[in-house]
């Protein structure tokens, strides 16, 4: 499975990730480097193996559901780039 | 007293109860020790105000007899760790001016336990990297150098690393998520503890890979370890992963007595152009153990082999998900818009400033892995290769071995700058040895065992039983007094 720069432009959009399309190749190329070292992956026989989580088999841990937080809108915004009138900011999103 | 930097965390806590000394001494003593040392680039942010403050405070409960061990003794804080109103940007420009309102549970529990912040240390950025050089601060130089080359104290915690070994704090938190303590413990002749996956709360650190970070201490000698883990290790409700499993007295664990401990040499660990001083070191290391008393046993651990590539599709996939926060509207820097740019093109500009090659490298490996068509193909069966990596250790030690011996690296530190402009796969092989103990969630420590031929040290890993920190502990340290390895790096800063 070789990554082409078409595929290399939609996983920078999904990652969010703005690339000039000058550097769309050399990308496509280091991805491709980079997977082709996991294809040794393929040569391990998984059958019947599940997939594993976490490291150890425990049941995630359960509390009351309860407010046990909150009231801190202030401290929440404190670190906004852009905060206002309580709210965090941004540009338009929709038209 | 001069020097007193130089004290390790035990003979620090004996001088201060004895009052031969107070913190405010020791704490001034590493303040001088970091003004001198610019030349390192280990501390990114200095906190000497709230230093003086925390070991006047410490001094008064040493005073007042209400004293444990990590009273009074200053620290170097890793920058992944958030701590309340001073810089924590994970070495990385997007987290410009981010002053986390909180405090992570570990730095908590060191303060809690007395303990004084010198301040923060460099890091590859987000944890990514071996080498240090992706720190927005410009890279950590290990204070180790024999020629000409300045050197990489290792990564990610390579900054904790270089503080520790040049002895600008008595110890130093680290994470661990592929071998970033035990790497840099192993590069700068220090000692570096990866805790069981669970030990040690998560909260407040900035994740990379959820499933595979870990914190743990990096001291300047096992029994300082120790100390340090018992002081950070703790049953958190804010952290769904944390185990409630008691914590153990560690420095209490360490008997020196290892007799009949079941040691185990893994044969797959001895790869293929390994070099003959590390191969010899090893030998040696097994030597050692079996001098004190222990038996050792060839194991085999089969699909080692697949652990680095199973690593490198589970990590960037976690850490696509982790890092997706990082959008320029909750924390951080947000880059400069156009006219008429919407929030999409506000997401993609802030991250692609605000992240380094690596990191959007890896972002960008793990959406592909997760994204649909390929989910299967390379995340799921990444996860299955990894409950075989795991199944090996399980098995290992129900035939039973009390812990497994490896080298901790494939080399000595390697000099600033040699491996940039190399493929990105050349740089993951530095895990080779530790990635397998973090997928299979097991402690592990690095010891410093010798110096190879150029001057160089060298660190052997002793992986543990799950939980088993104490007998870990107990191990390494009969390694390190078989070892005798006293050596520091001759001050050239």
């Amino acid at each position: 499975m070789a990554i082409t720069e078409d595929e290399a432009r939609k996983v920078a959009h999904l990652a969010r990730i703005a690339v000039d399309d000058a550097d769309l190749p050399a990308l496509a190329q280091e991805l491709n480097g980079i997977l082709h070292f996991m294809e040794q992956l393929n040569e391990v026989d998984v059958e019947g193996i599940e997939p594993m989580t976490g490291v150890e088999p425990m049941r995630l841990k359960r509390r009351v559901d309860i407010v046990t937080d909150g009231e801190m809108q202030d401290l929440i915004l404190k670190n906004a780039p852009d905060a206002r009138e309580g709210f965090f900011a941004v540009p338009k999103v929709v038209e | 007293m001069s020097d007193l930097n130089k004290l390790t965390i035990a003979s620090a806590r004996d001088g201060l109860r004895k009052g031969d000394f107070t913190s405010l001494d020791l704490t001034e003593a590493c303040l001088s020790a970091i003004e001198c040392a610019d030349g390192l680039n280990a501390y990114s942010h200095r906190t000497p105000d709230a230093a003086r403050a925390m070991a006047a405070a410490a001094d008064q409960r040493i005073q007042s007899g209400d004293a444990p061990a990590m009273c009074g003794i200053p620290l170097g804080i890793k920058d992944l760790f958030c701590t309340k109103g001073v810089p924590s940007q994970a070495a990385s420009r997007i987290l410009d001016g981010f002053l986390p309102q909180y405090e992570s549970t570990v730095t908590q529990n060191l303060w809690d336990a007395g303990a004084v912040m010198l301040g923060k240390l460099s890091m590859d950025e987000f944890a990514m990297g071996s080498s240090n050089e992706s720190s927005c601060y410009g890279p950590v130089v290990n204070p180790w150098k024999v020629d000409g080359r300045q050197l990489t104290p290792g990564g990610s915690s390579g900054g904790s690393a270089a503080a520790v070994a040049a002895d600008l704090c008595l110890a130093a938190t680290g994470t661990d998520t592929g071998g970033s303590i035990r790497q840099p413990a192993a590069f700068t002749g220090t000692v570096g503890l990866k805790p069981t996956y669970g030990r040690v709360s998560r909260w407040g650190v900035i994740a990379f890979a959820s499933s595979l970070d870990q914190a743990g201490p990096m001291t300047k000698t096992v029994r300082d370890a120790a100390i340090m883990l018992g002081a950070m290790a703790s049953v958190d409700p804010k952290d769904s992963t944390s185990a409630e499993r008691e914590i153990p007295d560690y420095e209490a664990a360490l008997t020196g007595d290892i007799r009949g401990k079941k040691i185990g040499i893994p044969r797959e660990y001895r790869m293929e152009g390994m070099s003959d001083e590390i191969d010899a070191l090893w030998r040696q290391a097994a030597e050692m153990l079996h001098d004190a008393g222990a038996e050792i046993v060839d194991i085999s651990l089969p699909h080692t082999k697949y652990a680095l590539p199973a690593y490198y599709v589970i990590a960037p996939a976690e850490a696509s998900s982790n890092l997706a926060r990082y959008d320029g509207v909750r924390y951080g820097r947000r880059a400069k818009l156009g006219a008429g740019d919407g929030v999409v093109e506000m997401y993609e500009k802030t991250r692609a400033q605000g992240f380094g090659p690596e990191v959007q490298r890896r972002i960008m490996i793990g959406t592909y892995v997760l994204s649909a068509g390929f989910y299967d193909a390379y995340y799921n069966r990444a996860r299955r290769v990894r409950a075989l990596i795991k199944r090996d250790f399980d098995q290992a030690y129900a035939a039973g071995v009390d812990a497994i011996l490896t080298p901790a690296t494939p080399s000595a530190a390697f000099g600033l700058g040699e491996m940039s402009g190399k493929d990105p796969v050349e740089m993951y092989l530095n895990d080779v040895f530790t990635v397998t103990v973090n997928l299979a969630g097991l402690p592990g420590i690095s010891v410093p065992v010798g110096l190879d031929k150029q001057g160089l040290p060298l660190g052997m890993q002793l992986i543990g039983r799950p939980w088993d920190e104490a007998g870990l502990l107990n191990l390494a340290q009969s390694l390190e007094s078989a070892a005798g390895f006293t050596a520091k790096p001759a001050r050239w800063w």
